[in-house]
């Protein structure tokens, strides 16, 4: 019962700092898998230490100061460890997945608490509090559920066990009716194409899980256009709106990185690019190189053009190249004479928002475009929706491990009713994340479609 | 049939009192009778016609998918299914032998006079045992504690305890297209009275149905168009104490064959003349969701143009083939059309038509995991009347309910077998936990543990259990120690002995398409491969092990990961199991549960945590606020 959780224990959003807390058994020897700086096996209780966590590539993820608290001065009683990251979405949810990867578990709301009185740190009289806290904490926790199953990335993942289930019952099917011919009867090498169709959409619900992925690491933004269309002084605008820092640490992320602000929480990186324009510069060549590259990994392209120069091929043929991406047309310098011909565009004109960054308008219906565009007013930053994201997809990157497996087993030919038990593991974990993971489902499967019987 | 005899009396006690009475003489009945018996209590059978002692009215196989497990566990315990079938079968068949250790299971084709007879045999035999004829119409029930039995005509016969074992005999009525008769398969009386009776007591009890197809004049079937199924080419048994008791080639053929677009017209046509589709307006019973009716075939599969069909022989000793596939209740004039329409049936001469059959059953979540029920002390059920299908699941329940019944007098804790020790847990678990929709029949996918479960393991898993009851011998446990030895050294063996990389030993790899090692490796290292199998390897060395012996340790190697994980899925189980609940806990006074698991938690009464998750509708926040309760009533340390 007693294994090793963990949980992000400081309410989320970008605060200055944030604490990952780890109780249990392996919470010590857990943490010093990831972390570079002492042996924290080695050290005194109640001591902190200076050092980085860092991930299975020995690439730091973030500066730290980790608590080792040892058994039994501790709040649950258990070895516990707290580490306290540089606040920031990214690198705490870092921290917390890689615990999740090396054997921890996410803790239960009040599960720190519970394990607290359990072990008989909290007063018996206090029991009735604590469980009323598990009980409200345990609603928060089957809403954020609810919200995580309702929308397009449950909708998959119940396409995915669906799918599933009916490998799943052919081939129980076949175990418990091998003599039944009219069944198809499922071998390794009908199953390769499934596994991989599997794969696929684990992949591809890995993906839609946006919303998690855009709370974890912010929306990459890229602003391009020609050079002088007032590019840096959007950069600038917005982060002065914002207050936020400028990062200007060569080498650290990517040289290119500009800046960072918030919009309802979410954090934007904001990269401006070299003025795209056709050159035999060779210099130039690279950085217009560059700039293309960076539009392929940008999440948003804001394209802004200059409202008082005629729109030219080039501009076209650079928009036809950010379109499969999410992107608004800026029209800079609209306190200038306009000599732009918006049709020539053909896009929808609320992708087209006009400013005028030095009279300070527009500024504000881009951030809100922002928003719609993302959903962003959608996304919760607190605790609930937030938390069961990182479940989710701590599941799915599980369960695409047990995939891998699959596809080496059905290579060494193992026979099927052994790769089913990884199926089936497969779909059980798919359905914690909905809390659907019943065997009566397999059973109804199994006799609805299959027709069989004395 | 055969065994049936001019006696009604085989009284080898004296006076009218026993220490254990089974009431029902059928798969779980004999079961429980014989390790009653066997542990050393007197003890009465009481069954409505000797005839019927292990009758089996519908299909004939002994074992198959995941019961072939179940009968092998029988035996390990000391059971007598599996030797009963061993010596009497037509013909037995490895099935899934192509698929892994773990789903391959043992299916015998029962014969139905030599099998009874041979069981009468074994249970008249022992020395403790009395079987008498009687319907059984009451208990006697003082202080919530049952005393013994009230028969037909209000004889009373006084016991410490009773174990009911009544089958499909509680209320049955069969149905055939429009009509409804009161009774038992093979027209038998059924008990009238005795499920009021335990209404009565309170308990809450369930109607079911199951149906059986037609009988088949073997010598009017043109076989020429089915194809032939015959048993394995290989020596099998059930029991772990026998030599095969049959010749390969004497061994009966099963028959295939399939329905027609004919067949399905007429079904179609018919369909209002069914019991189950109009025919009868007063059908509670709920089927079986695995044995649909031929009729429900139709239905629900249209897109489907034939369906297949098992003939299968009953008997050496008459000539009824049994219909697998073709269960029904359409009246008898329709039967006849449905079955000329099937090839090789075109002249078929039908001995018994199909019938469908209701019967009450006692809800099972009244049981407790020893199989007494929870309302009346010393009261056991077994078999279908706890609402299981099929002889093995029968068996094995009478196996551990009179196991139980003998521990209960003897002052022992009961034996209660777990999900990963046993089929038999698991379905006894799946009875009491999770109780039933429609008759239950054990499956492969019942069995979370599946891969601990096998056929080949079954002594090893319980054979213990066996000798501590009492019912394996101080000479069994000793093989079985020596297996264990054996099974030892040969792991030390494949360690130690290694294969050089020769040009013969080159050679026999590249004939055989298996990739070379690039160095000398030990035989266990070798055997981890998926490729190379023992015999392989006996083409460079002898191992001087006998088979049985050679494939534990060979599925051990294979499969050890899958085999490494399911103990561990296990021991988690195992850690919430140690979690008990207090038999007293009054489930009202714990705060915040929700309203469907508290329900729930009152209706089953989970002894431990681990039973209480498998609940459905009790969910994990439940089980927090569950165990918060009882650190704080109760204070455990766990």
């Amino acid at each position: 019962m007693n294994d090793t959780i963990c949980a992000i224990s400081t309410s989320q959003g970008v605060g200055a700092i944030a604490i990952v807390r780890v109780s249990g058994e392996s919470a010590i020897s857990i943490v010093n898998q990831i972390f570079k700086g002492k042996d924290l096996t080695k050290v005194d209780s109640h001591i902190i230490h200076y050092g980085h966590i860092i991930d299975d590539n020995n690439i730091p993820i973030d500066e730290v100061l980790v608590s080792v608290m040892k058994s039994p001065r501790t709040f649950t009683t258990e070895d516990t460890v707290e580490i306290n990251t540089h606040g920031g979405i990214a690198p705490t949810n870092k921290v917390l997945e890689l615990l999740l990867e090396k054997g921890c578990r996410l803790a239960q709301p009040g599960e720190f608490t519970k394990r607290a009185f359990l072990n008989g740190r909290i007063d018996l009289l206090e029991a009735e509090a604590v469980m009323d806290m598990i009980d409200s904490k345990t609603e928060i926790q089957r809403k954020m559920a609810m919200n995580q199953i309702t929308g397009k990335t449950s909708d998959l993942i119940n396409e995915l066990r669906e799918d599933m289930i009916q490998i799943i019952s052919n081939i129980n099917v076949n175990i418990d009716y091998p003599e039944y011919d009219d069944v198809e009867e499922i071998t390794n090498e009908i199953l390769i194409p499934k596994i991989e169709k599997l794969k696929e959409k684990i992949n591809k619900v890995l993906k839609e899980s946006e919303n998690g992925k855009i709370i974890k690491e912010g929306i990459q933004t890229s602003i391009i256009g020609r050079p002088n269309v007032g590019k840096s002084s959007l950069l600038n605008a917005l982060l002065e709106e914002d207050k936020a820092i400028v990062t200007d640490i060569a080498g650290t992320t990517r040289d290119i990185v500009e800046g960072k602000i918030t919009i309802n929480g979410i954090l934007l990186n904001i990269l401006d690019t070299a003025g795209i324009r056709d050159t035999d510069n060779k210099i130039e060549a690279i950085g217009v190189e560059k700039s293309l590259q960076m539009i392929e990994d940008s999440d948003l392209i804001l394209f802004m053009i200059n409202n008082n120069e005629p729109i030219t091929e080039d501009i076209l043929e650079l928009l036809e190249k950010i379109k499969k991406k999410k992107y608004l047309i800026l029209i800079n310098k609209i306190d200038l004479k306009s000599k732009i011909n918006k049709d020539l565009l053909k896009v929808e004109p609320n992708k087209i928002i006009s400013l005028s960054i030095k009279e300070n308008q527009g500024i504000e219906e881009l951030k809100e475009k922002i928003v719609e565009l993302f959903h962003m007013d959608e996304i919760e930053t607190k605790d609930p929706t937030y938390l069961s994201n990182t479940r989710s997809i701590s599941i799915l990157k599980k369960c695409l491990k047990r995939v891998e497996e699959i596809e080496k087993a059905i290579q060494e030919n193992l026979p099927i009713d052994m790769i089913e038990l990884d199926i089936k593991s497969i779909w059980e974990e798919l359905g914690t994340i909905n809390g659907t993971t019943y065997e009566e489902e397999l059973l109804d499967e199994m006799f609805q479609r299959f027709c069989l019987g004395k | 049939m055969k065994c049936s005899k001019d006696f009604a009396w085989e009284n080898k006690g004296s006076d009218n009192m026993y220490e254990i009475i089974v009431v029902g003489g059928g798969h779980a009945g004999c079961e429980a009778a014989y390790a009653s018996a066997k542990k050393g209590h007197k003890t009465l059978l009481i069954t409505g016609n000797l005839k019927n002692i292990a009758d089996m009215p519908c299909n004939p196989h002994i074992g198959g998918s995941a019961k072939g497990i179940v009968v092998r566990e029988i035996d390990a315990l000391g059971g007598i299914m599996g030797k009963i079938a061993d010596k009497t079968h037509l013909q037995i068949k490895m099935l899934n032998s192509a698929k892994g250790p773990a789903v391959q299971s043992l299916r015998a084709q029962g014969d139905k006079v030599a099998y009874p007879e041979e069981m009468l045999k074994t249970l008249r035999s022992l020395e403790n045992l009395t079987i008498q004829e009687g319907m059984v119409e009451d208990l006697i029930i003082e202080d919530s504690k049952v005393k013994g039995i009230i028969l037909e005509k209000g004889e009373k016969i006084s016991s410490e305890i009773v174990i009911l074992t009544t089958g499909t005999y509680l209320k049955a009525d069969v149905l055939v297209g429009s009509t409804r008769t009161r009774q038992g398969p093979h027209g038998e009386k059924p008990s009238l009275h005795l499920s009021d009776k335990l209404k009565e007591y309170g308990f809450t009890i369930k109607r079911l149905k199951t149906g059986t197809p037609q009988r088949i004049d073997r010598k009017t079937i043109d076989f020429s168009k089915t194809r032939i199924e015959p048993g394995d080419n290989k020596y099998l048994t059930f029991s772990f104490d026998l030599e095969p008791q049959y010749k390969i080639e004497e061994q009966v053929p099963c028959y295939l064959t399939y329905t027609t677009e004919e067949t399905h017209r007429i079904i179609r046509e018919n369909l209002n003349k069914s019991s189950m589709y109009g025919a009868l307006d007063d059908i509670e019973g709920i089927g079986p969701r695995y044995c649909p009716s031929i009729e429900d075939k139709v239905v629900r599969f249209s897109d489907k143009e034939r369906h297949q069909l098992f003939i299968e022989p009953e008997s050496r000793y008459y000539d009824d083939m049994y219909l697998q596939g073709f269960s029904t209740s359409m009246p008898k004039e329709i039967q006849e059309l449905m079955v000329h329409s099937l090839p090789g049936f075109e002249q078929a001469k039908i001995l018994k038509y199909g019938y469908a059959i209701e019967y009450d059953a006692i809800y099972p979540t009244q049981l407790k995991a020893s199989l007494e029920t929870k309302i009346i002390e010393n009261l056991f059920t077994a078999g279908q009347i706890n609402g299981t299908s099929g002889y093995e699941e029968a068996a094995c329940q009478g196996l551990m309910a009179g196991i139980n019944a003998g521990l209960k007098l003897e002052g022992k804790e009961p034996l209660v077998l777990k999900r990963n020790e046993a089929y038999i847990g698991v379905l006894i678990d799946d009875l009491i936990t999770k109780g039933i929709r429609d008759p239950y029949r054990l499956l492969t996918s019942r069995a979370e543990f599946r891969l601990l479960l096998r056929s080949d393991n079954a002594d090893l898993r319980l054979r213990d259990y066996g000798y501590e009851v009492g019912l394996i011998s101080k000479d069994q446990k000793e093989r079985l120690e020596g297996k264990r030895k054996q099974i030892k050294e040969c792991f030390t063996f494949l360690k130690e002995n290694k294969i050089k990389v020769t040009k013969d030993v080159e050679k026999k790899f590249l004939e055989e398409k298996i990739p070379l090692p690039n160095s000398t490796l030990s035989l266990e290292q070798l055997l981890k491969r998926p490729e190379i199998t023992m015999e392989f390897l006996e083409n460079f060395i002898e191992i001087p092990y006998n088979e049985e012996i050679k494939e534990q340790v060979s599925i051990h190697l294979k499969y050890e990961g899958y085999i490494e994980k399911a103990y561990k899925e296990a021991e988690k189980m195992l850690k919430l199991e140690q979690k008990q609940i207090p038999a007293d806990i009054d489930y009202n006074k714990v705060k915040n549960i929700a309203s469907e698991a508290r329900q729930k938690l009152i209706e089953v009464r989970p002894t431990t945590i681990a039973q209480a998750i498998r609940i459905s509708g009790v969910n994990p926040s439940d089980i927090s606020i569950l165990s918060v309760y009882l650190k704080k009533e109760y204070g455990k340390d766990e």
